[in-house]
């Protein structure tokens, strides 16, 4: 990949491809389509300890450093939580951590899809998010004690 | 000759004048009229129902059984009228059997701090089902953890049928109590709790009944079943969230401890000692939700009114309706098949997640219930992560059953 874009330039370019979608169905069916295409995760990650746990469905949330940056990896069995998955890991994954802490996601409410966010979906993307930035969390911590 | 019989019930059950009554049904979701099939976890309210919350604050609130101002007496009448409703409504022996409390689940907390602490002994048995909700498992889980007693557990077929031999199996002369669902809010399948009672009885144990989902569409009998324990509540039923009853025999009732202190519950308080109240008002501690319990009645007039066997005779016409129609949906398997089964049908469908199906027919309007149902122990049994479920109510009709099936096919067609 290029560049990597800051996450406000990310979130920009997914809400102007949202901006495209006049209907429910028309926007659900390109987020499905996202999360049909989402890379698989190794069945080697798919273990409790990355489990992120949803009332209704799993999330299984995979994190990595590398040169300062955090890199994610994550699934669903869910295909519509699949393809939120897909839109955070495109706007989170590569960032460093405290842009990740930072990040308020506003994209999502942009796109409308703040309900997927809320506590009654219960689809462990909300627990994702925190997980998400809980990682990025202790990457700051463990680097900031080594040097 | 039942064709005949099904449209004279059919015409003097009128659905779209019942409809009028329930307000919410006008509402829109997502730019489509809204189409409740979500009654299994809460129904929607008659204005009548509705009207009896407002009438209360508007016109007679005050604290109840403690006044002796008008208001207070108005209260206090209107509280006590829905117990008389209530005790008629399950045919109770007495007013005085018929305990308020906030709902199904505190009516079963109630039972297992009470009754529970004070029969369960070490080594005592507890059966309950494979298909119970979680509020009729982990208050005799944790019982049975600080008793050190044994938590049995009834099996269930492909089907969703309780294995009743298995059953029988179970039952010695160790089992103190068996807590059974009526009808369960997962599959649908009515369990034939009359004979689980007696079969019970002959062993010295006891019963008690989970009766949410039945209690609106079954017709409940304490004498005739004999039952020693029943649960409800009152906002599965067109009635207000908030309030429901546990109803028991009153030999048990008058022999259990208190369950919470407080007022009303008393009878004389001194730091010397404290003496308690009779029954009911012995497990009614504190301040109840009044307006609810008042608009109890109304929902439960409501239902009489209307009559229980002619609501009852329309959602299963809607159940037959949609479990044949869902059946050509290829793909769906439908989770709880038993040969009794009332009020709704659950189903997955091969290649696609519950909540994404849930999700796609919310955006055309359609209010269904996905996951596990607060029954995760029967999702287990049957190896899935959870169900569509489809739950009816008698403000339901053909045409809305004939929108779900139009949606889902929709839905898997972008799905899968």
């Amino acid at each position: 990949m290029d560049d990597q874009k800051t996450i406000k330039e990310i979130e920009e370019e997914i809400v102007e491809e949202f901006s495209l979608f006049d209907s429910w169905d028309d926007r659900y069916e390109y987020i499905i389509d996202l999360g049909k295409k989402l890379q698989p995760l190794d069945e080697i990650y798919k273990k409790e300890e990355n489990k992120v746990k949803g009332c209704q469905s799993t999330v299984w949330l995979v994190a990595d450093e590398k040169d300062g940056k955090i890199f994610f990896k994550a699934e669903s069995d869910a295909v519509i939580v699949k393809g939120l998955i897909s839109l955070l890991i495109r706007v989170l994954s590569g960032q460093t951590a405290d842009e990740i802490i930072n990040a308020k996601l506003e994209f999502i409410q942009q796109i409308g899809m703040t309900t997927h966010l809320a506590q009654t979906r219960s689809n462990g993307l909300l627990a994702m998010v925190k997980q998400m930035k809980n990682y990025a969390l202790a990457y700051k911590i463990k680097n900031s004690t080594t040097i | 000759m039942s064709m005949i019989k099904d449209a004279v019930i059919r015409n003097s059950f009128d659905v779209h004048a019942i409809r009028e009554q329930f307000p919410i049904l006008n509402r829109e979701v997502k730019g489509r009229p809204l189409i409740y099939f979500d009654n299994a976890a809460t129904s929607q309210k008659p204005q009548v129902v509705i009207d009896a919350l407002t009438d209360y604050y508007s016109n007679y609130n005050a604290n109840i059984h403690r006044g002796i101002h008008t208001l207070a007496e108005e209260a206090t009448a209107a509280f006590e009228k829905t117990r008389d409703t209530v005790k008629e409504f399950i045919n109770s022996e007495t007013r005085e059997q018929i305990v308020f409390t906030s709902g199904t689940t505190e009516s079963i907390n109630l039972v297992a701090y009470t009754w529970g602490r004070q029969n369960i002994k070490e080594g005592d048995e507890v059966i309950i089902s494979a298909m119970e909700h979680h509020s009729n498992i982990v208050p005799w889980q944790v019982l049975c953890e600080q008793k050190n007693a044994k938590l049995k557990v009834i099996a269930v077929n492909d089907d969703g049928e309780l294995l009743m031999d298995e059953f029988e199996k179970l039952l010695s002369t160790k089992t103190k109590l068996v807590s059974i669902v009526h009808v369960s809010n997962a599959t649908g399948t009515v369990n034939p709790v009359k004979e689980m009672i007696r079969a019970a009885h002959t062993v010295g144990a006891v019963v008690l009944v989970d009766g949410a989902q039945s209690s609106v569409h079954l017709d409940i009998d304490m004498q005739q079943t004999d039952c020693d324990f029943f649960a409800f509540s009152a906002h599965k039923l067109y009635g207000p969230t908030g309030v429901g009853v546990l109803y028991g025999k009153k030999n048990l009732l008058e022999s259990m401890p208190v369950f919470q202190g407080g007022g009303e519950m008393i009878k004389e308080v001194s730091f010397d000692k404290t003496t308690f109240n009779d029954l009911p008002y012995k497990f009614e501690a504190g301040t109840p939700n009044i307006a609810a319990t008042i608009a109890f009645k109304t929902a439960i007039d409501f239902v009489n009114k209307i009559g229980k066997e002619k609501i009852r005779e329309h959602e299963n016409e809607l159940l037959n309706y949609a479990t044949g129609q869902l059946k050509q949906i290829s793909g769906l398997k439908i989770i709880g098949r038993a040969k009794e089964k009332t009020g709704l049908v659950s189903f997955v469908i091969d290649k696609t997640h519950p909540q994404d199906i849930g999700i796609l027919l919310d955006n055309r309007g359609i209010a269904v219930r996905t996951g596990h149902h607060c029954a995760q122990p029967l999702m287990q049994r049957f190896g899935i992560p959870g169900t569509v479920r489809a739950s009816f109510a008698l403000y339901n009709t053909r045409e809305e059953i004939d929108e779900l099936v139009m949606g889902l096919h929709k839905a898997v067609k972008i799905l899968v």
